[in-house]
C-alpha cells in the first residue's frame, strides 16, 4: 500500500473515523488525547500533501476505485493543500492550548461528546477542502455544520445557545441555497463531478438556470462564509462560544465557504458564462468594501475583547473577498494569502481571549486592565498579534495588505478608490488594536476585580505559552519570510484564474 | 390518470405548506408537517422514487413527528409573536423574489420526464448498464448509494451520529435528566386496548424493518429505512410501557456503542478495502471475485447504516423524554 496515493483520503477518514471512538472512552482526558493525535495526524498529511502539490501537481483519489464522473473524485491542489494545513493546524493548536480552559468551561461529563463533535466539525470542513464532488461538498458541509453547532453551543454561556439558534437557522438557509444550485446544476449537465460540471456547462441548452445556480450557490455560500451583510449570525456566535472553539472556528470555518465560492466560481462559472467575472466582481466588491469599514468600525466600540476580533473578522473577511472581486490573478493571490495570515492572526487573537479568560473569568475591558503588567508574556504576544491584523510591515498581515494594494494598483482609478478604503480601515484597525493595549499596559488593575477563576497547572499553563509564543512567532515569521504560503498562494490564484483570463 | 394525481398532490402540498406558516398552534403545525411528509411520500413513489419514498414515510412522517411532539411537550404550544411583524415584511420580500426567480427559470429546463434531458443521457444510463456487471444486483438505487457514490452514504452516516452526538450534548445524558413518577404513571400502562395493540404490531415492524434492512439489495430499503422503521418499533414500546422499560431493555451504553460501531463498520470496511490493496471503500478486492466483493460490502456497509440510524434515533426520543413527561 503506497501511502502518498491515499493522502487525499487519509486527509478526511483520520479524524472522521477517530469521532466514534471519543464517545466509547470513559475517561475524558483519553478523548482530548485521540483528538489531539487525530488533528496532528491531519496536519501531517497536510504538510506532506503540499509539499508534493507546491510546484503544480493535483493528487487526485477516485473514493472506491470508480472513476469521476460515476464515482466520487477527490483532489489536493495548491489551495486545497492551504487549506488543510489552516484547519488541521489550527485544531491541533487550539485543543493543546486549551485544555485549561476546556476545564473551567465544560463539564467533565460533556467533555467526550464535546471532543467527537470537534472531530467531526474539523473532519467535515477537511472533507470540503478535498471534495471535488458538488454533491460531496454539500454532505460534508452538514457534517461539519452541524458539529460546529454542538460545540458552539457547548459552553456554559446560556446566551451562546440563541446566538447557535441563529447561525443554525441562517447556516440551513445557506446550505439549501447552495443544494438548490447544485440541484440546478445536475439539472441542466447530468453530473456532480466539479471537473466534468466546467467541461459541461458551456453545452447546456440554455444558461438561465445555471445563472440561477450561480445566484444560488454565490448567496448560500456568502451566508455561511458571513460576508457583509450576511454576517449577522457570526459575532454572537463567535463571542459565546467556548474561548478554545472560538480559536478554532475563527480560524478557518468561515474561510472554508469562500474557498468552495471561489472554487466553484472561478472554474465553473467565470469560463463558461460570458460576462460573469463582471457580475461576480461588481456584485462581491461593494459588499466587501462596505463589510471592510463597518466591521473595523463596530470592532473599534466593543467593549469585549471577544466581540471585538469578531467584528474584526467581519473586516478581515471583507479583504478576502475584495481580492477575489478583483478576478485577476494578483488579486486572487491577495485573497488567497490572506486565508493564511488571518488565520494565524485571528487564531492567535482567541487564543490570548482565551488566555485572559483563564486568568480573570472573563473578557469583558472592564476587568481586563492591567493584564500587561500580571502576564507580560501574553499581553506581548497580544501586541504582535495585534501588528499582524493591522497589517504593520515585519507581520504576515502586512504581506496580505502589500499584495492586496499591489493587486489594486492594476485596477487603474478605481485601485486608487481601494487603496484608500483599505488604509482608512487599516487606521481603524490601529484604534481597536491600541484600546486593547491601552488597557493592558496603561491602565491598573482595578480594585477587587475578579481573577483566576480556575486553578491552571503547571504543564496546561507551559502548553498553553509554548502555542501562544508560536503563534506569535508565526505571525513574525511569515512576515519576514512568506515563501511557502505565498508560493501556495500563487500557485492556487494562478490555476484559478488560469480558466477565467 | 398519473399526471391528475400529481397536479393533486402538489396542490395538496402548497396547501399543507401554507396552513403551517399561517398556523400559531404549533401542535398543529407538528401534525401538518406529518401530512406534508406523506404527500411528498406519496409524490416520490409516483416519481418511480421508491427508495426515497420509503425513508421520507418512515423518517419525515414518522420518527420526526414524534420527535417534534416530545420537543413540544418542552414547551408551550402557541407560537409568540412579538417582534416578529417587522421581520415579516422583508421575508415576504425575500421570499418573493425567489420564487420569482426560480419560476423564471423552470421555462428554461428540460420538459418533465423529458428521454434527452442531461440526466438522462450523462452518468444514468452508466450506472444502469454497470450495476449488473459490477455488482449483480437488480437494485440500482442501492448499487449507486452503496458503492459507486458510497463515500457520500458514510458521511450521511456521520451525519446521523453528529446529530445524536449534539442532541446528547445539548439536552444532557437522559439517565441523569430522568423524572421519577410513580410507576403506574408511566405510559399508556393503564389503557388496555392501545397497549394490547401496540405490543401485538412491535414484533411485526421489527421484522419488517429486518426484511428491509436485509433485501435492499433487491427491492427498495436499506439501512436508513430499516433502521428508522426499528427505532420506530423501540419507541412505541416505550411510549406504551414507559421510557425507563424502554432504557432497561437497551441501555444508553448500548446505544452509545451502537451509534459508534454502526459508523466505525462502515469506515471500517472502508479501511479494510484500503489495506487489502484497493482505495478507500473500494469492496472488489474484499472478496475472491470484484462481484461477490462488491456484494459483501454492500452487505455490510448497510448493516452500519442501520446500526448507527436506530442508535441515533433511539437515542434522541429518550434525551426528549427524560425531559417531558412521556
Amino acid at each position: 500500500m503506497n501511502l502518498i496515493e491515499h493522502l487525499p483520503v487519509l486527509q478526511v477518514i483520520l479524524p472522521l473515523l477517530s469521532a466514534p471512538f471519543c464517545i466509547l472512552m470513559r475517561g475524558h482526558m483519553l478523548a482530548w488525547a485521540i483528538a489531539v493525535v487525530a488533528s496532528g495526524a491531519a496536519f501531517a498529511v497536510s504538510l506532506s500533501a503540499a509539499s508534493i502539490v507546491a510546484d503544480g501537481a493535483t493528487l487526485t483519489y477516485a473514493v472506491g476505485g470508480w472513476a469521476a464522473p460515476y464515482g466520487i473524485a477527490l483532489e489536493v491542489d495548491a489551495f486545497s493543500a492551504l487549506m488543510t494545513m489552516i484547519i488541521s493546524g489550527a485544531s491541533l493548536l487550539a485543543l493543546i492550548a486549551g485544555m485549561a480552559s476546556i476545564r473551567q468551561q465544560l463539564p467533565e461529563e460533556k467533555q467526550s461528546l464535546f471532543f467527537a463533535a470537534w472531530l467531526l466539525a474539523m473532519a467535515g470542513l477537511l472533507g470540503i477542502s478535498v471534495a471535488a464532488d458538488a454533491f460531496n461538498i454539500f454532505v460534508f458541509m452538514e457534517i461539519s455544520s452541524l458539529a460546529s453547532y454542538v460545540i458552539i453551543a457547548a459552553g456554559p454561556h446560556r446566551k451562546a445557545l440563541g446566538a447557535v439558534f441563529k447561525y443554525l437557522a441562517m447556516g440551513t438557509i445557506g446550505a439549501t441555497f447552495y443544494l438548490i444550485g447544485v440541484g440546478l446544476i445536475y439539472l441542466m449537465t447530468g453530473t456532480l463531478n466539479l471537473d466534468d460540471i466546467a467541461l459541461r456547462v458551456a453545452n447546456v441548452s440554455d444558461p438561465h438556470p445555471v445563472l440561477l445556480a450561480a445566484g444560488f450557490i454565490t448567496i448560500g455560500l456568502a451566508l455561511k462564509a458571513a460576508v457583509f451583510p450576511l454576517h449577522v449570525w457570526m459575532p454572537a456566535a463567535y463571542n459565546y462560544a467556548p474561548h478554545v472553539v472560538s480559536a478554532f472556528i475563527a480560524a478557518c470555518a468561515t474561510k472554508v465557504s469562500l474557498y468552495v465560492l471561489f472554487r466553484f466560481d472561478f472554474t465553473v462559472f467565470q469560463p463558461n458564462l460570458s460576462g460573469h467575472e463582471f457580475q461576480f466582481g461588481h456584485f462581491m466588491m461593494p459588499l466587501a468594501l462596505i463589510g471592510i469599514l463597518f466591521g473595523a468600525i463596530v470592532a473599534a466600540l466593543a467593549k469585549d475583547l471577544k466581540r471585538l476580533l469578531a467584528w474584526s473578522s467581519v473586516s478581515q473577511i471583507g479583504y478576502i473577498v475584495l481580492g477575489a472581486s478583483m478576478t485577476s490573478e494578483a488579486g486572487m493571490t491577495s485573497a488567497i494569502i490572506h486565508m493564511f495570515n488571518h488565520a494565524l492572526a485571528k487564531g492567535g487573537g482567541f487564543l490570548i481571549a482565551m488566555g485572559a479568560a483563564l486568568y480573570y473569568t472573563t473578557t469583558r475591558f472592564s476587568n481586563l486592565a492591567g493584564l500587561g503588567k500580571e502576564h507580560p508574556w501574553l499581553s506581548g504576544a497580544f501586541v504582535v498579534i495585534g501588528c499582524s491584523l493591522i497589517g504593520v510591515p515585519g507581520t504576515a498581515g502586512f504581506i496580505s495588505k502589500w499584495m492586496l494594494v499591489n493587486a489594486a494598483l492594476e485596477q487603474g482609478g478605481l485601485g486608487i478608490f481601494i487603496i484608500a478604503v483599505v488604509v482608512f480601515s487599516s487606521l481603524l484597525a490601529v484604534i481597536y488594536v491600541w484600546k486593547v493595549v491601552e488597557l493592558f499596559y496603561f491602565e491598573p488593575r482595578p480594585e477587587g476585580a475578579s481573577s483566576n477563576a480556575v486553578v491552571v497547572k503547571t504543564p496546561e499553563k507551559l502548553l498553553f505559552m509554548m502555542v501562544v509564543m508560536l503563534v506569535a512567532a508565526a505571525n513574525v515569521w511569515f512576515g519576514i519570510f512568506p515563501g511557502e504560503p505565498l508560493a501556495l498562494a500563487s500557485q492556487a490564484a494562478s490555476m484559478l484564474t488560469g480558466g477565467a483570463l | 390518470m398519473v399526471e391528475i394525481l400529481n397536479i393533486f398532490i402538489m396542490l395538496m402540498l402548497v396547501i399543507t405548506a401554507l396552513a403551517m406558516v399561517s398556523s400559531r398552534h404549533l401542535f398543529v403545525t407538528v401534525m401538518l408537517s406529518g401530512i406534508f411528509s406523506l404527500l411528498i411520500a406519496a409524490s416520490f413513489l409516483l416519481l418511480d422514487a421508491a427508495d426515497v419514498a420509503l425513508t421520507e414515510a418512515a423518517v419525515g412522517a414518522g420518527i420526526s413527528t414524534v420527535l417534534f411532539l416530545g420537543a413540544l411537550a418542552l414547551m408551550d404550544v402557541e407560537e409568540t409573536t412579538r417582534g416578529v411583524r417587522r421581520i415579516r415584511m422583508v421575508s415576504l420580500i425575500v421570499v418573493a423574489v425567489t420564487t420569482i426567480f426560480i419560476v423564471h427559470a423552470t421555462f428554461y429546463m428540460p420538459a418533465f420526464g423529458d428521454i434527452n434531458a442531461p440526466i438522462h443521457q450523462h452518468v444514468a444510463p452508466w450506472y444502469i448498464q454497470h450495476v449488473p456487471i459490477h455488482m449483480d444486483i437488480p437494485n440500482i438505487v442501492t448499487g449507486i448509494l452503496g458503492s459507486y457514490r458510497g463515500y457520500d452514504t458514510l458521511g450521511e452516516v456521520f451525519v446521523v451520529f453528529t446529530a445524536g452526538i449534539g442532541v446528547l450534548s445539548i439536552l444532557g445524558d437522559p439517565i441523569k435528566n430522568r423524572q421519577h413518577r410513580p410507576a403506574h404513571n408511566r405510559g399508556l400502562r393503564h389503557y388496555l386496548i392501545p397497549r394490547l395493540v401496540g405490543r401485538m404490531l412491535i414484533p411485526f415492524i421489527i421484522l419488517f424493518g429486518l426484511y428491509v434492512q436485509f433485501h435492499g439489495e433487491y427491492s427498495p430499503g436499506g439501512g436508513f429505512q430499516a433502521g428508522a422503521l426499528v427505532a420506530a418499533a423501540i419507541i412505541l414500546y416505550a411510549l406504551l410501557e414507559g421510557e425507563d422499560k424502554a432504557l432497561q431493555v437497551i441501555p444508553m451504553r448500548v446505544l452509545y456503542i451502537m451509534m459508534a460501531s454502526g459508523a466505525l463498520l462502515y469506515g471500517g470496511v472502508g479501511v479494510a478495502a484500503l489495506l487489502m490493496g484497493g482505495n478507500f471503500l473500494d469492496y472488489s478486492v474484499l472478496a475472491s471475485t470484484p462481484v461477490a466483493g462488491q456484494q459483501w460490502g454492500i452487505l455490510l456497509i448497510e448493516m452500519g447504516v442501520g446500526l448507527t440510524v436506530t442508535g441515533v434515533l433511539i437515542t434522541i426520543f429518550h434525551a426528549f423524554a427524560a425531559r417531558s413527561n412521556l
